[in-house]
């Protein structure tokens, strides 16, 4: 039963990923990945792995789905025309594809009790949660107590993420179909003075920025 | 956004109870699957439901964008914050044995504390970075 509904996942997993590269809509494509997320949370589930599951299913499918389509609400909903023959990104990769099914053939068998996973600190964590932590789930007393230090490292880094985020946008809006090195330049020194005022602020005064440097710039477009 | 009238009723119900699952999520993930990170994002999933249905300047009022910015750090702070105080007791830096008598019951705090962290930082970042994104402007040219 188990293998049917691994099957049946997998080929609809596979269908998926396949209908997102064909896809030239984005939006559609998007929706794609919320889905393909949604079933690799239910892979997770088949696999016992319900709070990696639970994670997938409230961020893969849920939030970045949203953060996806805020995205395609400022680029727009169709994908461009490559400029560039497909011979090479598929050259590359069909050969790390290749390299990484050659890595599984070393990976030991799935769920194994004598995988080297099982026997280094998993056994005390799994014996001894119950006396040492007193909680019930041993995902949590793991990823909280166990390994407190890794799950701060994790925290600060979803904070770090936030701050990459914001200064990126930040910088305020870019003219499309212009990659001059000279803009960046100009917008990275103008950051300075507006972040003082705020992310609104920061906004407005890059735009204008942004539209200077559009006059300067066109002796190379 | 003011004629559709089914969405704006149905998120209306359903956001208090997105809010509380994401609380149940949080406590009862001690004892099932769950725990700060999900329920940080299934929280900031209620507000992001509330701006998609209500517009971006409403959720603002109701969370504006300097409280979601604290938020995000605060988690932080308080999850470092609980191992300097393990080490102020005289345990090691994320020692939880040592913040109430019995150890176990300490365990019990300090991972109480360190997930609530997670989840106000998990909380603000995704507000943030929502409201990053849907604050932008198109460029149009």
């Amino acid at each position: 039963m188990i293998e049917f509904v691994d099957i049946a996942l997998l080929v609809l997993l596979g269908i998926t990923a396949f209908s997102i590269i064909r896809q030239k809509n984005l939006f559609a494509a998007v929706m794609m990945v919320g889905i393909y997320s949604l079933l690799s949370a239910g892979l997770f589930v088949v696999m016992d792995a319900v709070d990696v599951a639970f994670t997938e299913a409230a961020v893969g499918a849920g939030i970045s789905t949203v953060l996806m389509l805020g995205t395609l609400a400022l680029v727009g909903h169709s994908e461009h025309q490559p400029q560039h023959r497909p011979i090479l990104p598929l050259f590359v990769v069909i050969l790390t594809g290749a390299v990484l099914v050659y890595g599984t053939l070393d990976i030991p068998p799935f769920g194994d009790a004598s995988n080297p996973a099982h026997h280094h600190v998993a056994p005390h964590y799994l014996e001894e949660s119950e006396h040492e932590i007193g909680v019930p789930n041993v995902v949590t007393s793991v990823l909280a107590s166990y390994r407190g230090y890794d799950t701060m490292g994790e925290t600060t880094v979803i904070f770090a993420a936030l701050v990459g985020v914001l200064l990126l946008l930040s910088l305020g809006p870019r003219p499309r179909r212009v990659f001059l090195n000279g803009r960046w330049i100009t917008v990275a020194a103008s950051e300075k003075d507006a972040s003082k005022e705020g992310v609104r602020d920061v906004q407005e005064d890059s735009v204008q920025v942004s539209h200077e440097e559009e006059d300067s710039g066109d002796t190379n477009g | 956004m003011d004629d559709r009238v089914i969405l704006r009723v149905g998120a209306k119900i359903l956001i208090p109870f997105i809010l509380l699952f994401a609380l149940y999520v949080q406590f009862h993930g001690d004892y099932g699957p769950g725990g700060g990170f999900q329920a940080g994002v299934i929280f900031a999933a209620g507000f992001v439901l509330y701006a998609l249905i209500y517009g971006l300047g409403n959720v603002k009022k109701v969370l504006p964008p300097r409280a979601v910015y604290v938020c995000s750090a605060l988690g932080v702070l308080l999850y470092a914050g609980v191992g300097y105080v393990t080490m102020a007791l005289g345990g090691n830096f994320l020692d939880y044995g040592v913040l109430a008598h019995d150890p176990e019951h300490g365990q019990h705090y300090g991972i109480l504390l360190v997930e609530l962290g997670v989840l106000i930082t998990v909380f603000g970042v995704m507000v943030a970075v929502f409201y990053a994104f849907a604050g932008r402007r198109r460029v149009d040219t």
